[in-house]
């Protein structure tokens, strides 16, 4: 009846994930608790769960994102302690449970953490940026979201119901076979991936479709800001790189499940297929991840420097570059694997070309800050911090690059302080950035500047404390992933890397306390005119938080930087431009579609976990009917009356006017 | 049906007049020069573009599968071939009915052209019947191979052939399903814009999968009876 699944299956005997699953269960409860007491039921349904509004979407992304982002770290908290007191000694942690604690840690991070948070960055921004009003298919855009947060669920519930795969995060057979693993950790991992890549597939096929064929008229592919571009570069690779994703792990599942030979030892398996297919995506993956980080970056430097983007067009050509030049790079993850030094040549000299690409972007970011009028707000300082700390990532990746230095250190900390250096150092940085930029436009009102600075500067330190150390660890002949060790020379780098988490996590704090903070004081923190920095691009025209249908009227873009363009018209005549002719609006309905889906892919998932089949075809037929009911709807749109858009639209006016009188007529010569 | 629910010419233009850069020098009337500045694209354009990015990303998917099935052709671990195993008549029967198939829903595609109630449903029927067909032959096939204990689990060849044909089976199952949801939607709601923009999808989707039984048939058939 429940298949594999019984009373056996929480762990009784294990305090640390039993006390963690209890915690986390409690503040679900009180949440939902008060949630339900305050009666915030209804606004939650009609506005978030079943919102298809890109700019709801992005933040729920984030939310996601950022919660997931603490789990992954106190992952990281564990293995750091772990290493601490497990020199000569077996530490807290018994191997199989250490086992767990880094796959999840890599797993949550990359699929959880990061892939959200730059997910809900695009979905929030692009659409913004491209003067238009929604993404391509909006409900698409929330079943995506509701999927990802699908594979999130169950990755979190086997923390407490069962166990997580012991393999790494890339799960690599024949380990990963149910052979040597034949519990449900490897089968955690699996479904969430299959059900969330199914979500992230169908967000890069909305955005492709998004950034080419909707922008404001005027917007030629060569006026999108630098943002869009990296986005669309992201999502092209997403396109292209996740469905080998997704047939690489069904070809796992069908070992484990129905006995194939794919990967096994036996009957003609091989092995190292598994390796180059999961790295065919695994690379590109890397800079889907960092693309739009870079894209950020282009952003933030350009505004806080008051200059336009040094190198526009070899930006562009740079970010394209790097798109298509990610694809043929993958070999070098497995220089060891013996594929004859003329195979790992070509690869080691394609690794070491698409430095070129990334070299470019950072001429152009100096030359953008060259001559500028800089302002080192937070986000600007998490930029120039990510210029400094990505260089130094990105030559440890060009020595890794070459196949007989990658023999010496392949598996050792260097490889994990390197991929740290670059992940943390490019997309968590840019996260930040971007986190800080555009959070006034979402909420209406600015993070806090002080805790903000703070947060950097924990962060940034903690960060070379933590790494620095692994670094040279690595070489002295340290491999990833010990439980115990019992090398004396090692010890002191492990315990400062230890000092370095401690200052992470005071990072981690800051950056709660910069959110209590702001948003109690978010009354003087108030963005009124929805221009808090003085941008340069469309997201900024509109108002903060921005209306539902974000733009009046689709603006006519006639340049690379629109909005300067209407702020210099603006100064220049003293004056807005006339007020538009209003039009009512369509916009899309929203729909429980998403939510729905991915409550039955959450069951399905499960029930596929624990074997209990009745339910995987319940949650099937019920999939189906979802689909049938949601193409069978009759009312796709809802229109937003003229006056209603009018009404809007006039009090975004009017802020703007007032800060024209405030800061251009009354310093105008008369 | 209400007139603002047909589907006027302009709606399936494209703003971007792709390949039309000189248009506006010759006395075309665009304003669009073909680098993207004609605004948002109609809702046509965006669904059967977004539908076709599924599409190939789909392929990327299958093209998984082939290549896996490239690199355990010969891994038999001492059990049967290609060679051994494939019925020629069977799969020359198989491809005949999915390429009459995705004949006829070509021509549903017409009959949805001329809003033909009538033909649609004819054709939509006949393209599901032949969809039938092939999945019955191919599940007559499977089974033959599992009786004489030529089955998934006997080596990594025929792992990977399961998987690769079986996958383009379940594609052809979901089309099915999405064909008798077309036919009950056409037949309950008639020609509405949204309809006609499902119908677009469908007709590309039958296609594609034809495109990828014409891999299918040489990768694994023609040159999987060589080996």
């Amino acid at each position: 009846m429940l298949g594999k699944l019984s009373w056996d299956a929480i762990p009784w005997d294990q305090p640390i994930p039993l006390i963690a699953g209890a915690v986390v269960l409690a503040i679900v409860l009180a949440v939902l608790a008060w949630v339900v007491i305050k009666g915030h039921v209804p606004y939650l349904w009609h506005e978030w769960i079943t919102s298809v509004d890109h700019k709801r979407i992005g933040v729920m992304y984030m939310l996601l994102g950022l919660v997931m982002l603490v789990r992954g770290f106190i992952d990281a908290l564990m293995m750091r302690s772990q290493q601490a007191v497990a020199f000569h000694a077996a530490g807290y942690l018994p191997p199989e449970h250490f086992d767990q604690v880094f796959s999840a840690h890599g797993t949550i991070m990359i699929f959880f953490a990061a892939m959200p948070l730059v997910i809900g960055l695009m979905n929030f921004v692009v659409p913004l940026q491209l003067g238009v009003r929604d993404v391509a298919f909006p409900t698409l855009n929330s079943t995506s979201f509701w999927l990802t947060a699908t594979g999130a669920l169950l990755v979190n519930i086997s923390l407490v119901i069962g166990e997580f795969a012991r393999t790494g995060w890339l799960a690599y057979p024949p380990l990963s076979e149910t052979t040597y693993l034949p519990g449900v950790g490897v089968d955690y991992y699996l479904w969430s991936l299959l059900i969330s890549g199914v979500g992230t597939l169908m967000t890069g096929i909305n955005f492709v479709t998004t950034i080419l064929k909707i922008r404001a008229p005027g917007m030629s592919y060569l006026r999108m800001p630098v943002f869009c571009w990296t986005a669309l570069a992201s999502n092209l690779l997403i396109v292209a790189a996740f469905p080998i994703l997704t047939a690489t792990l069904v070809m796992l599942t069908l070992d484990r499940y129905l006995g194939f030979h794919f990967f096994t030892n036996e009957a003609g398996g091989n092995i190292m297929m598994f390796i180059n297919l999961i790295w065919a995506w695994g690379h590109p993956e890397v800079y889907i991840l960092v693309l739009p980080a870079f894209g950020v970056f282009s952003e933030v430097i350009s505004t806080f420097s008051g200059k336009p983007l040094f190198g526009y067009r070899s930006m562009v050509a740079a970010t394209l570059f790097i798109c298509i030049v990610s694809y043929m790079v993958w070999l070098h993850h497995f220089f060891t694997m013996g594929a004859g030094g003329s195979v790992n040549a070509v690869f080691g000299i394609s690794t070491s070309i698409i430095a070129v690409g990334t070299g470019v972007k950072i001429y152009n970011w100096m030359f953008t800050m060259y001559g500028g009028q800089i302002r080192y707000t937070t986000p600007m300082i998490w930029s120039v911090g990510f210029i400094f700390t990505f260089i130094i990532g990105g030559m440890t990746g060009v020595m890794l690059a070459v196949p007989p230095a990658d023999f010496q250190l392949h598996n050792s900390l260097f490889l994990v302080a390197h991929f740290h250096n670059v992940i943390i150092g490019g997309v968590v940085f840019a996260v930040m950035a971007g986190l800080t930029y555009w959070f006034p436009k979402a909420f209406g009102f600015r993070l806090h500047e002080g805790w903000g600075q703070a947060t950097f500067w924990l962060n940034f330190v903690g960060f070379y404390v933590t790494f620095m150390p692994l670094y040279i660890v690595g070489l002295l002949g340290m491999t990833r992933r010990l439980q115990h060790y019992d090398v004396a020379i090692w010890r002191p780098w492990v315990l400062a890397a230890g000092v370095g988490v401690v200052i992470l996590c005071f990072g981690a704090v800051a950056q709660v306390a910069q959110l209590v903070v702001s948003i109690r004081r978010r009354h003087e923190l108030r963005d009124e005119t929805g221009d808090p920095w003085n941008g340069r691009s469309l997201e900024w025209s509109t108002a903060s938080p921005p209306p539902a249908f974000n733009f009046a009227v689709l603006p006519n873009v006639s340049g690379e930087e629109p909005y300067w363009q209407i702020k210099r018209r603006a100064i220049q005549t003293q004056q807005l431009a006339a007020e538009p002719d209003y039009r009512p609006i369509e916009m899309p309905r929203n729909s429980p579609t998403g939510f729905i889906s991915a409550f039955f892919a959450t069951i399905t998932g499960f029930a596929l976990i624990w074997h209990i089949w009745w339910m995987v075809g319940v949650g099937i037929a019920a999939a189906y009917a979802v689909f049938v009911w949601f193409a069978w709807r009759d009312v796709e749109e809802y229109v937003i009356p003229a006056e209603e858009v009018a009404r809007a639209d006039r009090e975004r006016r009017r802020a703007r006017d007032a800060w024209l009188e405030a800061n251009v007529r009354t310093s105008a010569p008369a | 049906m209400s007139t603002s629910e047909t589907l006027h010419e302009r709606d399936i233009v494209d703003p971007y007049r792709l390949g039309r850069a000189h248009a506006a020098l010759h006395g075309g009337r665009e304003y669009a020069t073909g680098h993207g500045e004609g605004g948002p694209a109609s809702k046509y354009v965006i669904v059967g573009y977004g539908f076709w990015i599924f599409l190939l990303s789909d392929i990327v998917m299958f093209s998984a599968f082939f290549a896996a099935h490239a690199v355990l052709q010969t891994a038999t671990a001492g059990g049967p071939s290609g060679r051994d195993l494939f019925d020629p008549s069977s799969i020359a029967l198989e491809t005949a009915c999915l390429l009459v198939s995705s004949f006829t829903c070509g021509l549903s595609a017409v009959a949805t052209g001329a809003r033909s109630q009538l033909w649609v449903q004819v054709f939509l029927l006949i393209t599901g019947l032949l969809g039938l067909a092939f999945l019955a032959l191919e599940a007559r096939d499977f089974a033959g191979m599992v009786m004489q204990g030529a089955g998934p689990q006997r080596s990594a060849f025929l792992s990977s052939l399961f998987a690769v044909v079986g996958c383009h089976g379940l594609h052809v199952s979901a089309g099915l399903l999405w064909l008798g949801t077309m036919m009950a939607q056409i037949f309950v709601k008639g020609f509405r814009p949204n309809i006609l923009r499902r119908m677009l999808c469908f007709n590309l989707f039958w296609h594609v999968l034809d495109v990828i039984w014409v891999a299918l048939f040489t990768i694994v058939y023609l040159i999987g009876e060589g080996r």
